[in-house]
């Protein structure tokens, strides 16, 4: 870790739409280190697929477009890169994995073409090699029958192993940088445990950094080294994933926190949800897009929106408030000083 | 005493609910089996298999308590709770209903059982005629039960939009022009307009984001304190199952595994199922996920047209022994209400 492999700056996403201008991605930064897995965590809405859709330059434009930004990937802004160019990048260095692999893989196509194409593409592989290639991948996610299973197609797979097949593929140039896009949300929690219990082993093995986007803050707390919170189209908070969850200082963090069961406290008597709805993309407010569900807002938050500011080591809020959002949270989150751990 | 916390005694009608929940039984299902056949043929359908969806399984809900069902998808888990609302019938066993076996009701008799047991939807998109207006969906069950008309039915309607924490100006408003959260709340509007006993929620917050789950379980607790209702909550989620339920039923195809309520089944998990289930429940705090020791089941779950011979769960068993795999295991109390299914246990 420590060599710099992504940079995204100021990063704006919009859609032309009859209702007008949706604004899904207003103005995001983040970096992302070698080897490093980024939890992106946010509700429906909130930015966090269609960010990194720009990233992989897979938005459609019309209707989407990009007004601002760049992303800097290994020295060259993948924003100006030609059609071309970009396809030399994606799935080779930047791989993707979906959410629904049903829908994600062809089903008139057997998994063995599918994974061979991009190695015969990017890599110039031999049909031959191609396939030895593909059966190692297959038994890297634990695909058993590997060489039979090449020649079958994808509904003779269930869900888990389709996923599976999935980060196969998009292992399959070993490439610097994995973006999962909430892909085990879709399945089974016995199965999601199999998916990433494999992916913890592969970053081991392999070493790549890993962006895992999700609406699930119990699979990234053991999955991430570091966190971005994101709500309509900004990231709200950032932190390393201990410090995130010892003390989370933007008010929506400490909502989400609140309001999800956990499996292994006693009986607690109320969640404490986020009351209302998130703001409408197409006329957003001025001031903090978290205006109206939050239980700590003052006047400045109505007219001027919140930067990311500095509140501890690798750690920034969006939030004028965050100094009582730290005095005031343990009464959401139900907790006493004892449950907290230290960062 | 989980019971009793659970229920807190804020109206006069809860508190009379937690005393009597501790013995009378609303509704007992014993021997419960639906299958589904699989045919064959285009002028002759032959019957070539069945689907054991539901294959065997015997509980009983108390009166004002909340039982949870919860398993992996396929399961059948979601075909119990229609088993049992009579929306699909029994193929074998009784479900046992305010004493009466509804297995056996049919036409009016049935009809009007109906107005004691209602049903909350997992989809607030599909579960809501797009063409009606939200006034017309809750006051669909009154006029259907014939509990209330004209000025009267109008009044509920609206009370009963804010019963559940919508603005009764909304009646004339259609479902495409509220949220999910709010559209559950719609369906929730409809299952309590015939004030039932009995509501069976079918994933009703797994379509719906993270921040706006909390509100409907919120608000499903805050209804069944004010009103003594009593739930039979289906989730795949067992997290939320835990938290909202006093007792819960694990199933694994077509079975229920292990029965008991909701603390012990956290702390002295019995059935290796149950276990593994448990341990593959992210905990959102990661340094408890650091320590966690997982059990990582091999395999998926077989079909339930031809399900392992003995016990089913048998082929993904770290625990399986010889007999497991000829013998099914007893459904037995092993004390305290806690039932288990299993040989090795």
């Amino acid at each position: 870790m420590g060599n710099t492999l992504l940079d995204v700056r100021n990063l704006r996403t919009e859609f032309v739409t009859q209702d007008g201008v949706v604004h899904a991605v207003n103005g995001v930064s983040f970096v992302i280190e070698e080897g490093e897995t980024l939890g992106l965590v946010g509700e429906s809405g909130s930015g966090k697929s269609v960010s990194m859709l720009t990233v992989m330059r897979l938005i459609p434009i019309p209707p989407g477009r990009i007004p601002s930004g760049e992303v800097i990937f290994q020295g060259q802004d993948l924003l100006k890169l030609s059609a071309e160019e970009m396809r030399q990048i994606r799935g080779n260095k930047i791989a993707m994995v979906f959410q629904d692999p049903m829908t994600s893989l062809n089903p008139v196509l057997t998994i063995g073409t599918q994974i061979t194409e991009a190695l015969e593409l990017h890599l110039g592989m031999t049909k031959d090699k191609a396939r030895k290639r593909a059966v190692e991948l297959l038994k890297m996610v634990n695909i058993p029958e590997a060489e039979r299973r090449l020649d079958d197609y994808p509904h003779q797979f269930s869900g888990g192993m389709r996923q599976r097949v999935m980060i196969a593929m998009g292992l399959s140039c070993s490439p610097q940088l994995l973006i999962a896009d909430e892909p085990t949300t879709a399945l089974d929690v016995t199965i999601q445990a199999q998916i990433t219990d494999i992916v913890k082993r592969l970053k081991r093995e392999l070493g790549m950094a890993i962006i895992w986007i999700t609406h699930d803050l119990g699979v990234i707390a053991g999955l991430a080294d570091r966190i971005n919170v994101m709500y309509s189209g900004f990231i709200v908070e950032t932190a390393p994933n201990r410090e995130m969850f010892a003390n989370p200082l933007h008010p929506y963090t400490v909502g989400l926190l609140g309001s999800i069961p956990r499996l292994d406290e006693g009986k607690r008597e109320r969640l404490t949800p986020i009351e209302g709805l998130p703001p409408d993309l197409v006329n957003m407010p001025v001031g903090c897009p978290f205006y109206d569900r939050c239980s700590f807002r003052t006047q400045k938050c109505l007219e001027e929106n919140p930067p990311l500011m500095s509140v501890g080591v690798k750690h920034w809020s969006a939030c004028w408030n965050y100094e009582a959002v730290r005095e005031r949270r343990d009464e959401i989150l139900h907790r006493t000083t004892r449950d907290v751990a230290p960062a | 005493m989980e019971a009793q916390t659970k229920i807190a005694p804020q109206k006069g009608s809860a508190e009379a609910n937690a005393l009597r929940s501790d013995n009378e039984t609303i509704l007992s299902v014993r021997n419960l089996k639906k299958y589904f056949p699989i045919t064959q043929g285009i002028l002759v359908q032959r019957k070539v298999a069945d689907v054991k969806a539901v294959d065997g399984i015997s509980f009983d809900v108390k009166a004002g308590e909340t039982l949870g069902l919860v398993g992996e998808s396929g399961c059948g888990k979601s075909t119990t709770g229609r088993t049992i609302l009579q929306l699909y019938r029994p193929t074998e066993g009784s479900v046992v209903f305010q004493g009466k076996d509804l297995a056996q009701l049919k036409g009016e008799e049935l009809r009007k059982m109906r107005s004691n047991m209602q049903m909350i939807f997992q989809d607030p998109y599909a579960s809501l005629n797009p063409r009606m207006t939200v006034g017309d969906i809750i006051a669909e069950p009154l006029e259907v039960h014939n509990i209330a008309k004209g000025k009267e039915k109008k009044e509920r309607v609206q009370e009963l939009l804010q019963i559940v924490g919508l603005n009764p100006y909304f009646v004339n408003r259609y479902p495409h022009e509220f949220s999910g959260g709010q559209r559950q709340r719609i369906g929730v509007a409809r299952a309590l307009a015939v004030n039932p006993d009995f509501i069976v929620c079918d994933e009703p917050i797994s379509a719906l984001d993270v921040s706006i789950q909390a509100q409907i379980i919120n608000l499903l607790e805050e209804l069944q304190n004010r009103f003594g209702l009593t739930y039979l909550f289906i989730a795949h989620d067992l997290s939320v199952v835990r938290h909202i339920s006093d007792r819960v039923a694990v199933m694994y195809l077509g079975k229920i595994v292990e029965l008991t309520d909701s603390q012990t089944l956290y702390a002295n998990p019995l059935h290796p199922y149950t276990r593994a289930l448990l341990s593959a429940v992210p905990i959102p705090d990661p340094i408890i996920e650091e320590k966690r020791e997982r059990i990582i089941l091999v395999g998926d779950v077989p079909s339930p047209v031809n399900p392992p011979k003995g016990c089913r769960f048998h082929t993904r068993c770290p625990l399986a022994i010889p007999i497991c795999k000829e013998v099914a295991p007893e459904w037995r109390d092993v004390g305290n209400g806690h039932f288990v299914e299993c040989h090795v246990v």
